[in-house]
C-alpha cells in the first residue's frame, strides 16, 4: 500500500478497451440513427416535393411574403389567446380543486356535496365545448340580466372555465385518491383535522402526481382558447382566417400553427424539467 | 445486440418504398398552356354542353354554401330556381345550352371552394367578391352583381338615424369573417372599437339582438333581408359610399385556370347585356329606402 501512494490510479487495460468499445458503439448508434432519419425524412420530402400539386401547395401554404405580411395580425390575435389562457387557467385550478375536494369528502352528511360535484362533472364533461361556448356566449347576454356583462370575452372565458374545470377536477380527484389511505390516517393520528390533513398531507402529494396530466390540459386549453372566436373576438386563428380571405392564401394558418407550437412546446419541456428537478414521481420518467 | 437488426432495416426500406410508391401522379394534365389567356373569350361555338370540359360530361355542376341565405337562395334549396343566385345560375346554364335537368347542385363550404387542388364543381355562386389578390388562387367569371355595403342596426341603437360615415367612428360594428364587409369596416369606416367577426351572418344578428354590437355591415340585399325578416325592429342605417376605383362585384368562382372560365364569363356578360340580370334583380332584390351615408 505504502509504495503505491505516488502512482495515480489508472484504469486497467481491460477497462480501457471496454471504454473504447463503448465509445465506438455510441458513435456507431448516432451515425445509424442519423442515416435512418435522413433516409426517412428525405424520402418524405421527395414524395411531397415531387408531387404534381406541390407548387400550388407551396404558393398557397408556404409563401414567405404572405407569412411576413400576416405575422403582426396573427401575433396580435395570439396575445388574446395567451391572456385568455392565463386568466382561465387560474380560475380553472381554483374551481376544479374545489370540485375535486367536494367529490372526495366522506361521510353521509356530505352526500349533497358529492352529488353536486358529480352532477357538475357529468354535465360539463358530456357537453361539447363549442356547444357550451355557443349556449353561454349567445344565450347569456340574451338574458339581459342587470349587472351581468354582455362582453363576448367574459362569456367565452366562463364557458372555457366551466368546461375545463370538469376535466381538471377529475384529474385532481384521481391524484387525491391515489394518496395511500395510511397517509391520511397518519395525519389524523397526529391530531390534524380533516382540513389540515388535506392541506398539508394529501394535496401536496396529489399535486405532484398529477402535474403531467395538468400540463396536458393546460396545453389543450391554450389551443381551445381560440374557440371563443365564434363569439366575435379575434384570436390567432381568426386573425389568420381574415388574412387568408384577402387573397385565398393559407399561409397565415401555418404561421398561427407555428406560433402555437412555439408556445406549447417550451412550456411542456419546462414543466418536465421542473418536475425532474423536484424529483416528482412520474415526471419525465424513462421506460 | 451486436448483429445488425435486419428486421428494422427491412422495415425502414419497406416504409421508404411504400412512401415513394404512394406518391400521387397527375391524373389529368392540369398544367395549362401559359400562352392561353383565359380572359380571352373563346369562340361561341365552343361553349356548348358537348364541347365544354365539365366535371361530368353533359351536366353543369354548380356549388354553393350550406346554409344558403335569402335573398340569394330560398329555403336553403338552390335547385328551385328561386333567389337571385339560384336564378342567375340557371340563367347561365341556359345561356350555355344546358336544360334545367342538366344542372347538378353540390354543397361546398366557402373554405373548400378556395382551397388549392381539384374542385368538385364547375362553378360556385356564393356571394364571393372579385378582387385582384384573390385571382391568384381562383378564377372568377365576370361580375353578376354590383355590391353595395350597407349598415344595419336595431331601432333606437346608438347608430340609428346617423347620416354620415364619420358618425360610425365610435360604433362597435360586426361582420362575417372573410368578407369584403369586414374590410369595409377596417378600411373605410375605421372605427375606434375593434370590429366583431362572426362565422355567419346569423351569429352577427344574434349578437346585435343581444346588444353586443351596435350594427352589422353586409351587402344591401342581405341587409334588406335582415331588417325585414331576422331582426324584430331592424332598420337600415344606410349604404356606405362606393370606394374609389372599380365597383365591387360578386363573381362565380372557378378552379384556377379552369377551361370553363371564358364560357361562363361570356354567358354572364350576355345576361347583363340582355337585361336578364336586371330582371332577376328586380324579382329577388327589390331595393328601396336605403339612404346613402355621406
Amino acid at each position: 500500500m505504502a509504495g503505491q501512494v505516488d502512482t495515480a490510479w489508472e484504469p486497467s487495460q481491460v477497462q480501457r478497451e471496454r471504454d473504447a468499445w463503448r465509445r465506438r458503439r455510441t458513435v456507431r448508434s448516432a451515425v445509424v440513427a442519423a442515416l435512418s432519419t435522413v433516409l426517412v425524412l428525405g424520402a418524405l420530402a421527395v414524395v411531397v416535393v415531387s408531387s404534381p400539386g406541390w407548387q400550388r401547395v407551396q404558393e398557397t401554404y408556404f409563401d414567405w411574403d404572405k407569412a411576413v405580411d400576416s405575422f403582426p395580425a396573427v401575433l396580435e390575435g395570439l396575445w388574446l389567446n395567451i391572456r385568455v389562457m392565463a386568466i382561465c387557467a387560474v380560475l380553472i385550478v381554483a374551481l376544479s380543486l374545489a370540485i375535486a375536494v367536494m367529490r372526495t369528502i366522506r361521510g353521509p352528511v356530505a352526500f349533497p356535496l358529492r352529488l353536486v360535484g358529480t352532477a357538475y362533472v357529468d354535465v360539463f364533461r358530456g357537453l361539447p365545448l363549442l356547444l357550451v361556448i355557443f349556449l353561454l356566449g349567445f344565450g347569456g347576454p340574451a338574458l339581459s340580466l342587470e349587472g351581468l356583462p354582455t362582453s363576448a370575452l367574459f362569456w367565452g372565458c366562463t364557458a372555457l372555465v366551466l368546461s375545463y374545470s370538469a376535466y381538471v377536477a377529475e384529474v385532481f380527484r384521481a391524484g387525491i385518491e391515489s394518496v395511500h389511505p395510511s397517509q391520511r390516517l397518519a395525519g389524523r393520528s397526529l391530531g390534524l383535522s380533516y382540513g389540515q390533513t388535506l392541506r398539508h398531507v394529501v394535496l401536496p402529494q396529489a399535486w405532484r402526481r398529477v402535474l403531467p396530466p395538468l400540463m396536458n390540459d393546460l396545453v389543450s386549453l391554450q389551443k381551445d382558447s381560440g374557440l371563443i372566436a365564434v363569439l366575435g373576438v379575434i384570436d390567432a386563428i381568426r386573425a389568420a382566417q381574415i388574412e387568408t380571405a384577402k387573397d385565398f392564401n393559407y399561409t397565415p394558418y401555418v404561421v398561427a400553427g407555428f406560433l402555437f407550437c412555439c408556445l406549447t412546446i417550451p412550456m411542456a419541456r419546462l414543466t418536465d424539467r421542473y418536475a425532474r428537478k423536484k424529483g416528482y414521481h412520474g415526471a419525465g420518467g424513462h421506460l | 445486440m451486436l448483429k445488425t437488426p435486419r428486421l428494422a432495416v427491412a422495415a425502414l426500406a419497406t416504409a421508404t418504398l411504400a412512401l415513394t410508391a404512394c406518391a400521387p401522379t397527375d391524373e389529368t394534365d392540369t398544367a395549362s398552356d401559359p400562352s392561353a389567356d383565359t380572359s380571352e373569350t373563346s369562340a361561341a361555338d365552343e361553349c356548348t354542353p358537348d364541347a365544354m370540359d365539365t366535371l361530368t360530361d353533359g351536366t353543369l355542376t354548380i356549388a354553393t354554401d350550406d346554409p344558403a341565405y335569402e335573398p340569394w337562395f330560398v329555403d336553403n334549396d338552390p335547385t328551385n330556381g328561386e333567389g337571385y343566385e339560384s336564378a342567375v345560375a340557371y340563367a347561365i346554364a341556359e345561356q350555355l345550352g344546358y336544360t334545367q335537368d342538366q344542372v347538378t347542385w353540390v354543397k361546398v363550404p366557402f373554405n373548400k371552394v378556395v382551397q388549392p387542388g381539384p374542385k368538385e364543381f364547375d362553378l360556385d355562386l356564393n356571394q364571393v367578391s372579385i378582387t385582384e389578390a384573390r385571382r391568384k388562387a381562383v378564377d372568377f367569371s365576370s361580375g353578376y352583381y354590383d355590391v353595395v355595403q350597407t349598415v344595419v342596426t336595431n331601432t333606437g341603437s346608438a347608430i340609428d338615424g346617423i347620416t354620415s360615415v364619420a358618425d360610425l367612428a365610435d360604433a362597435k360594428l360586426g361582420a362575417q369573417v372573410g368578407t369584403t364587409s369586414y374590410t369595409a369596416i377596417t378600411d373605410q369606416i375605421q372605427p375606434s372599437e375593434d370590429p366583431a367577426v362572426f362565422d355567419t351572418n346569423d351569429q352577427a344578428v344574434q349578437a346585435l339582438k343581444n346588444g353586443q354590437i351596435d350594427g352589422i355591415v353586409v351587402d344591401l340585399p342581405t341587409a334588406y333581408y335582415m331588417a325585414a325578416a331576422q331582426l324584430d325592429d331592424g332598420v337600415i342605417v344606410g349604404q356606405l359610399p362606393l370606394p374609389e376605383g372599380e365597383p365591387e362585384q360578386f363573381g362565380a368562382v372557378l378552379g384556377k385556370d379552369s377551361p370553363l372560365t371564358g364560357c361562363v364569363s361570356q354567358a354572364v356578360d350576355a345576361l347583363r347585356e340582355d337585361g336578364v340580370l336586371d330582371q332577376i334583380g328586380q324579382e329577388w332584390l327589390a331595393q328601396q329606402g336605403a339612404p346613402e351615408l355621406s
